[in-house]
């Protein structure tokens, strides 16, 4: 179970996890996985390129220059990870009481199919009432996708993680049956889509960059998330949750809410990435929403080790993987498909270096 | 992967003076003189280059193109059909400095028409006659009319066909296809007026389960020479081949996927746009909508099938000469529809660049079995 080898439950038989102020082992130790697992993977890459008579220096130059080298780079790397900041936050947030859901990619959909029929509907409201409604109806959407998934696992003990993947499935043909007929703008001949928001909803760029309101969004809901998880006590009983199922019953722990509610704002959280791709990129519902968003996410979360702070950071470097792509692709012609090699050998080796979590470090908490 | 472009190509030249020829025609051989300015110029696909369709016929044009003098090619696929195409347009634009972009992928325009504004100084040139005047000026909409080819296509089906029925696979239920589905029933009856034209519209520009299951029934139907105007035929071509029957091409030189059953194809002269690029290096003046036939270099047709007798490459050779040289029309009365309503009375001629009506085809000519599918 690679999330609960990465959440809390691994944290060998403690019934209590531990809590420290401050810069604890276990977070200098996550970290130093982390970058060593990154740091092999590029290895590893470097090694496929050569592989491919590539100068592996050169290409990493290149993925440099296309991800953080310009201000146009940054620019297009900030709205790569915008979105990812949001779906790391749908298997992040379930993974802390011992969850792996995988359904960011069904949530997105829901999200921006919800965001768009919102804002269709609310044709008369005032702009920011309006836009406002319209990206909660989207949240809320995605919330309710997930938190039905977490309530399939409460209540009828159905495994979440093939629920939800399958409940991506379910979306992806909800979204292509509404958007081909029910719901269809049969005035776009180009490609099938939803109705139009009013352009007025629509949110712009972020004053000064050619990036959008999302990141902000994006940043906003991480901290707050952050702060619940570890600051409240709700953020410590789920914790209690996820590190020993048992012990929270014990306790007297209400196990239903502590389930439901972070499934629900996990998929809240991809759901509102889906609203903002509406309100911000795309302004009617289409396939467009279907580009691996949600799937990505789950790579982010992982690589972040359910630290919603991390998550903005490695969104960043993953967000810079993706926006080098093209570059890569035309001055080495590199393959579309070598960018996301690049990620699959992260993700290994992230999941890989979770074998040496607890030895890396003398423990200053022996139990 | 390209060097099974380049065996295709040396197949296509070695085995075929006919699709040599076309192939140079299309070659814009002026400002050979002095050696202009270099000039970047970028390709984006939105799916892979060698997918023998849509995106291999720019792809090949793409190489072509780059063989101008001055010209440095830059090619990225797989864009989807999203914001992200103005991305890879933007950085092929800031990070590669390229001064022509051409976003090949019909569903790419609205987003040339937004970012084009904000780059007076690059050319964006798409591949559909979309442009109107209200649109950027330093944009450009082309297309050819491939209707002319499909008639080529229809006279080599109709000579070689032995049952008299022919298969038209159309993907969506659209002008163009129903004016390529024309062309190729009319040129098939030019040279054997009771021949009859199966027509399946899939809905799909790319659906290849759903087009091998066509091909398959056609077949069943009787049915020996298959055509499908889809995003990608190969399917469709390596399924009639499979099955022993013959099939026509579509988009790019499909003749390696069927050695026996190819007859030839229905090709895009992409690299007309050459004269774009070449206009823009040297300041030149170029059209902002260019749609064109035989006649405009636009459209060609591929190399002949090894199993295409003399006679039939001449009569298809022939008429190709006769829309150069605007000789023959393709809609000429006296031309009725599949339901037996007139649309031309005899005598009655349509001009081969008369766009507004070939836009307003909304009918299939006699002959055709079965309905655009459209209500």
């Amino acid at each position: 179970m690679p999330a609960t080898a990465q959440g809390p439950a691994s944290r060998d038989a403690q019934p209590w996890p531990r809590r420290e102020r401050g810069f604890s082992t276990d977070t200098l130790e996550s970290l130093l996985l982390s970058l060593i697992a990154m740091a092999a993977a590029g290895l590893l890459f470097g090694v496929f390129l050569a592989a491919q008579g590539h100068d592996a220096l050169a290409v990493y130059r290149t993925l440099y220059l296309g991800a953080f080298g310009t201000r146009f780079s940054i620019e297009s790397t900030l709205t790569q990870a915008a979105p990812l900041l949001l779906t790391a936050l749908c298997t992040l947030i379930p993974a802390r009481v011992g969850l792996l859901v995988i359904g960011g990619e069904g949530a997105v959909v829901l999200g921006g199919l919800g965001a768009a029929l919102a804002g269709v509907a609310l044709g008369g409201a005032s702009e920011v009432v309006g836009t406002v409604l319209t990206i909660a109806a989207g949240a809320l959407a995605g919330g309710l996708w997930i938190g039905a998934a977490g309530a399939l696992k409460h209540f009828r003990g159905v495994n979440e993680t093939i629920s939800t993947l399958l409940l991506n499935y379910i979306a992806i043909a909800l979204l292509n049956h509404l958007v081909s007929g029910p719901i269809r703008d049969f005035s776009q001949t180009l490609k099938a889509q939803s109705w139009s928001i009013p352009k007025g909803f629509m949110i712009g760029n972020i004053p000064g960059l050619s990036v959008h309101w999302g990141l902000l969004i994006g940043l906003v809901v991480c901290a707050a998330l952050h702060l619940l998880v570890r600051h409240t006590t709700f953020g410590f009983a789920m914790d209690i949750l996820g590190g020993n199922r048992r012990a929270a019953q014990m306790t007297g722990l209400p196990i239903g809410r502590l389930i439901l509610i972070p499934c629900f704002l996990g998929g809240a959280a991809a759901g509102l990435a889906g609203a903002i791709e509406i309100v911000a990129v795309h302004g009617a519902a289409s396939e467009s929403l279907v580009v691996g968003l949600g799937y990505a996410g789950i790579l982010v979360a992982f690589l972040a080790r359910q630290n919603a702070l991390a998550v903005v950071l490695v969104a960043l470097v993953l967000g810079g993987i993706s926006a080098s792509g093209g570059l890569l692709q035309r001055r080495f012609d590199i393959p579309h498909a070598a960018t996301t090699v690049l990620q699959g050998l992260i993700f290994l080796c992230v999941l890989a270096s979770g074998t040496f979590r607890g030895r890396l470090l003398p423990r200053r908490w022996a139990a | 992967m390209t060097k099974s472009i380049s065996r295709r190509r040396v197949l296509a030249g070695a085995t075929n003076v006919v699709g040599a020829g076309t192939l140079l025609s299309g070659l814009p051989l002026r400002g050979l003189a002095q050696t202009p300015k270099p000039i970047t110029v970028g390709f984006i696909y939105a799916a892979t280059r060698n997918d023998f369709g849509w995106n291999q016929a720019h792809a090949v044009a793409a190489k072509r193109i780059a063989q101008l003098p001055g010209v440095k090619l830059i090619e990225q696929e797989r864009v989807p059909e999203t914001v992200e195409v103005e991305r890879v347009m933007e950085s092929m634009i800031q990070l590669d400095g390229a001064k022509v972009v051409f976003p090949t992928s019909f569903g790419f325009w609205p987003f040339i028409q937004k970012i084009a504004p904000k780059y007076p100084d690059v050319l964006f040139v798409h591949a559909g006659g979309l442009w109107k005047d209200s649109d950027p000026k330093n944009t450009i909409g082309y297309r050819g009319y491939m209707e002319e080819p499909h008639y080529l296509c229809g006279i080599a089906a109709g000579m070689m066909s032995k049952t008299g029925k022919l298969g038209f696979i159309g993907s969506k239920p659209l002008y163009f296809i129903f004016n390529n589905c024309n062309g190729f029933v009319m040129g098939a009856r030019s040279v054997r007026p009771d021949t009859a034209c199966q027509v399946v519209i899939t809905g799909d520009w790319d659906n290849p389960v759903k087009e091998a299951e066509t091909v398959n029934s056609l077949v069943d139907q009787g049915v020996d020479v298959i055509v499908a105007n889809v995003d990608s035929p190969k399917v469709a071509v390596e399924t009639a081949e499979r099955r022993g029957i013959m099939s026509c091409g579509y988009h790019t030189d499909l003749s390696a996927l069927a050695p026996k059953g190819f007859l030839t194809g229905a090709e895009w002269n992409w690299a007309k746009a050459g004269d774009f690029v070449q206009a823009w290096q040297t300041g030149g003046a170029y059209p902002n909508l260019f749609r064109g036939g035989f006649r405009q270099n636009m459209v060609a047709i591929s190399p002949f099938g090894k199993n295409v007798p003399n006679n039939v490459q001449d009569s298809v050779l022939a008429a190709r000469q006769g829309f150069i040289d605007d000789t023959l029309k393709l809609y000429k009365g006296p031309l009725k529809d599949n339901k037996g309503n007139q649309v031309l009375a005899a005598g009655q001629e349509i001009a081969n660049t008369d766009n507004p009506f070939k836009l307003s085809v909304k009918w299939l000519v006699e002959g055709a079995i079965g309905s655009t599918g459209l209500q």
